[in-house]
């Protein structure tokens, strides 16, 4: 099958279907998240939890009733890029995706929040050096997922590199990174662990764990989760029965001499959407 | 207000003024704009169209944890924001003041419970200014009470004796 790909309407459809995927995105969290939240609001005891879930579930009311973003940090714009065969990658596309951020920006809109690293001067339209960071994988259909992530649980994201061996060691190293965070990523959180491949590899398998659905753990995935969880954290660190909803693994095989671990911390809003381009 | 527990949840309604780092450092330099005797400091960055909230979700207390001090000194009786504050901040409380504590991440929510009644300290811009917010009803938690009493440091003490527990032998 051969289209045009490379005519202003084609990128105009990119640019469109990313504006689109970060509005929903924004507005609604996906299913498996909502159905999570629910689920541990109805198992917390503590008074005081039951009533963060409330506001949480309330919030995500009022945010798609009056469609406006569930959270004033509407995040870092993050997008994958899944690409057919027949599309090729070029700088115009990139430059696409990057048009449809500045159209959400405006239109949704989102919080200006992308700086340039060392003189923090905002862009004011979310886009910049390397921004929005886009990572392709290859795929049947031209599909734009996005992942617009919050300062406040990235910034309280680990990687380490353990010793071969020291596989006993990543449910500490996990738990750890929550016990060091506390309330401040807004839990409860979902854990993306990158596990393997390099220092580099590991923190993008943790980022990319974190577009898995969570309504089903593996063993491996349960047992880190309930370690978190034994923390007693709980919603906004006020204490509770869930400080993650879920943990999600991602592995990669590495050098014999090196274990590569990383941890991506996203909070409540564990906002993510795909839309299809099509034109 | 001082008879307030941590855990207690609460509903606050009222005037309330909104400062972030930028504000709080103007203020000390310059003074508080605002008559401070029994106020309530918000420590948030909303997000203003055309005069109107339209999120206003807490920021993270913990920033300002050394630039509190004299706020209180004034008179400041309440301070409201997410993630709680440091055990010198507990202490400065006691006897006269809490701090309460909004949902993170709950913008629309808390921003459905408010109208905007004033600015001071405007060329700070959206983020940083003061903004005086009218509350009505806005559902908080106590976080620490004029009693010594801290939520968040208690979860944190368990949080670490949990983690020694199972992780260190």
């Amino acid at each position: 099958m051969m289209l045009p790909t490379t005519g202003d309407g084609f990128f105009a459809a990119v640019s469109a279907a990313t504006c689109r995927a970060f509005r929903e995105a924004e507005i609604r969290l996906p299913p498996d998240v909502v159905a999570a939240l629910r689920s541990a609001a109805d198992k917390e005891t503590s008074h005081v939890a039951r009533r963060e879930f409330e506001h949480i579930l309330e919030n995500l009311r009022l945010a798609e009733e009056l469609c406006v973003p569930i959270c004033q940090d509407t995040g870092v714009p993050v997008v994958y890029l899944t690409i057919p065969p027949f599309i090729p990658v070029s700088q115009e596309l990139l430059a696409a995706v990057a048009d449809g951020v500045r159209v959400a920006t405006r239109e949704i809109p989102l919080r200006p929040n992308v700086v340039s690293p060392l003189d923090r001067i905002n862009s004011g339209d979310n886009c910049g050096e390397g921004m929005p960071a886009v990572h392709i994988r290859p795929g049947e259909r031209l599909l734009i997922t996005v992942l617009p992530k919050g300062a406040g649980a990235e910034n309280m994201s680990r990687s380490a590199m353990l010793l071969p061996g020291e596989q006993d060691h990543i449910p500490a190293f996990v738990a750890e990174t929550m016990l060091i965070a506390g309330g401040r990523p807004c839990p409860p959180v979902v854990l993306g662990v990158g596990i393997g491949g390099t220092f580099d590899g590991a923190a993008a398998l943790a980022k990319e764990a974190l577009l898995e659905p969570i309504s089903c753990m593996t063993p491996y995935e349960q047992e880190l989760c309930d370690a978190v969880n034994a923390l007693g954290i709980g919603p906004m660190g006020l204490g509770g029965a869930t400080t993650a909803l879920a943990v999600k693994v991602k592995t990669a095989a590495c050098h014999t001499a090196s274990l590569p671990v990383a941890v991506n911390v996203q909070c409540w809003a564990a906002r993510r959407a795909t839309v299809e381009v099509r034109w | 207000m001082l008879d307030l527990r941590a855990g207690d949840q609460v509903t606050l309604s009222g005037t309330v003024y909104t400062a972030r780092d930028e504000a709080h450092r103007r203020m000390m330099e310059e003074g508080i704009p605002f008559d401070p005797e029994g106020a309530a400091v918000f420590h948030c960055g909303p997000v203003i169209r055309d005069s109107r909230i339209l999120a206003a979700g807490p920021t993270t207390s913990a920033r300002l944890n050394t630039l509190t001090g004299f706020l209180l000194d004034s008179g400041v009786r309440a301070l409201i924001g997410k993630g709680g504050m440091s055990s010198k901040v507990a202490d400065m409380l006691r006897g006269r003041g809490v701090y309460l504590a909004l949902t993170g991440g709950c913008a629309v929510l808390a921003a459905s419970r408010m109208s905007l009644s004033g600015i001071y300290f405007e060329d700070l811009g959206m983020a940083e200014a003061i903004w005086v917010i009218r509350l009505d009803h806005l559902p908080l938690v106590v976080g620490i009470d004029a009693w010594g009493n801290d939520l968040f440091s208690q979860v944190t003490r368990e949080a670490n004796l949990q983690f020694d527990r199972r992780f260190k032998l």
